[in-house]
């Protein structure tokens, strides 16, 4: 898995890349880490996916483990750009009740810069 | 090998409502319109046309399973899972087929939690002089639970008064048990409490009995022992109670798990069926069978090599391997 990361104003862009299953979960979680840990309502986090081909139950827990650390911090948090395929995983495994899912990083990103009502 | 449900739904037993009828009625009759429904081979036709969550019920009863062998010859020997609810229909069929002439149960239990041992006070073999029922459990307190339900006042005929014989066998995991011609092995899951799975073997078939069972995803070996324990299972009955989402957040800790990982560990074992179990009561029928469409399309789209055939149990079903 192939990660790179940009700044968008105060949104730190997170583009992830490949599959993430029981071989790629761990790192996974050690990438976020650190960009959990400062993500903030006024400095959000987008992750984007367009690039992730699949994902697996192990890679979804990692995903709800950084969006329960994002609530209790009262951060942000987006994922955008998802395939069809792992799309469709978020639904059936509901997670995508759990995410704010966008089609875009522009689009997340403009969400994520409007406050709350 | 055939496998009979009798008892399919997590933690409490549930009853369809008068609303819920209702409901179905007016799907089934609704698609009826325009259709010539008179004669009653064309009535029947349609109705077995209808999806099953309208023309049928995934039933309510709570967890209760029958293993026979196909040869055509019930025998004086049976082999049962959990005794739930289900158990009381069980214990009519039983008597139903066999009258009062003696018969041995070996029983073996996930665990002891009430809706996994609710129905034993209404199994009616347990009534009858000359019956045997060996209740093979992981769980060395597995006596006096059974007791316990019975005792004053929680139901009015005390343990002592059952007239069959009742044995306890305490199981260590990793112990092969040989009766009559099954081979059964045992594994112990992360439940409150501890749940054990069983892995029963029979004439060149595999059934893997695995409810209540919570899997943590990162732990790498141990769902390589699951997959070692499911591995070629013709069929595994599995508990899918929470979607994923809901099993690794809100009810992390509550000892079930989800469609996703069930399909996810079938696919590692090379299993052929997976059994979707222990449903959530909250569920209707029309969510279990979303539950059963989205598995299914989980399936497709993650399937590399053979098929996994997936179905979702109901009271009645039968499955013949």
């Amino acid at each position: 898995m192939d990660v790179t990361t940009r700044q968008l104003g105060n949104v730190l862009v997170v583009a992830l890349q490949g599959r993430i299953d029981q071989a790629t979960a761990e790192q996974l979680r050690l990438t976020l880490e650190p960009h959990i840990a400062s993500c903030s309502v006024d400095a959000p986090l987008i992750l984007d996916f367009s690039g992730i081909s699949y994902i697996s139950s192990v890679g979804l827990r990692v995903l709800m483990l950084a969006a329960r650390q994002v609530t209790a911090q009262h951060g942000q948090m987006a994922i955008v750009g998802l395939q069809p395929v792992v799309r469709e995983i978020f639904q059936i495994s509901r997670f995508d009740m759990v995410f704010k899912i966008h089609e875009s990083v522009a689009t997340a990103a403009a969400a994520l810069a409007t406050p709350a009502t | 090998m055939i496998v009979r449900f009798w008892g399919t739904r997590g933690s409490i037993p549930v009853s369809l409502t008068s609303e819920h009828i209702r409901h179905k009625l007016i799907a089934a009759l609704t698609g009826a319109a325009g259709q010539r429904l008179d004669t009653a081979g064309a009535i029947e036709h349609y109705v077995d046309s209808l999806p099953f969550a309208v023309r049928g019920t995934y039933g309510g009863h709570s967890s209760c399973l029958e293993i026979q062998r196909d040869n055509g010859q019930y025998g004086d020997t049976h082999i049962l899972f959990d005794l739930g609810s289900g158990a009381r229909a069980l214990g009519q069929a039983l008597l139903a087929r066999h009258g009062k002439t003696p018969q041995t149960y070996h029983v073996f239990m996930s665990h002891l939690h009430w809706d996994h041992v609710m129905g034993f006070p209404f199994f009616a073999p347990a009534y009858i002089p000359g019956n045997r029922i060996i209740i093979h459990s992981g769980h060395a307190e597995v006596a006096a639970a059974f007791a316990q339900q019975q005792d004053h006042p929680g139901f009015p005929v005390g343990f002592e008064h059952l007239g069959a014989q009742i044995e306890f066998d305490i199981v260590e995991p990793g112990r092969r048990l040989a009766i009559t011609d099954f081979f059964i092995t045992m594994k112990k899951q992360r439940h409150g409490g501890d749940s054990y799975g069983w892995r029963l073997e029979c004439d060149d078939r595999v059934v893997v009995y695995s409810t209540d069972s919570e899997h943590r995803l990162e732990d790498t070996d141990e769902r390589k022992r699951f997959a070692e324990f499911f591995a070629d299972a013709d069929l595994v009955v599995f508990d899918a109670m929470y979607s994923l989402a809901d099993a690794v957040s809100v009810k992390a800790d509550w000892g079930h798990s989800s469609n996703i990982v069930g399909v996810e560990l079938c696919q590692l074992a090379a299993a052929r069926h997976l059994v979707l179990f222990h449903h959530e009561p909250a569920h209707d029928d029309a969510q279990i069978a979303q539950v059963l469409d989205e598995t299914r399309r989980f399936e497709a789209l993650t399937r590399d090599g053979r098929a996994l055939e997936i179905i979702s149990a109901y009271d009645g079903l039968e499955v013949s391997l």
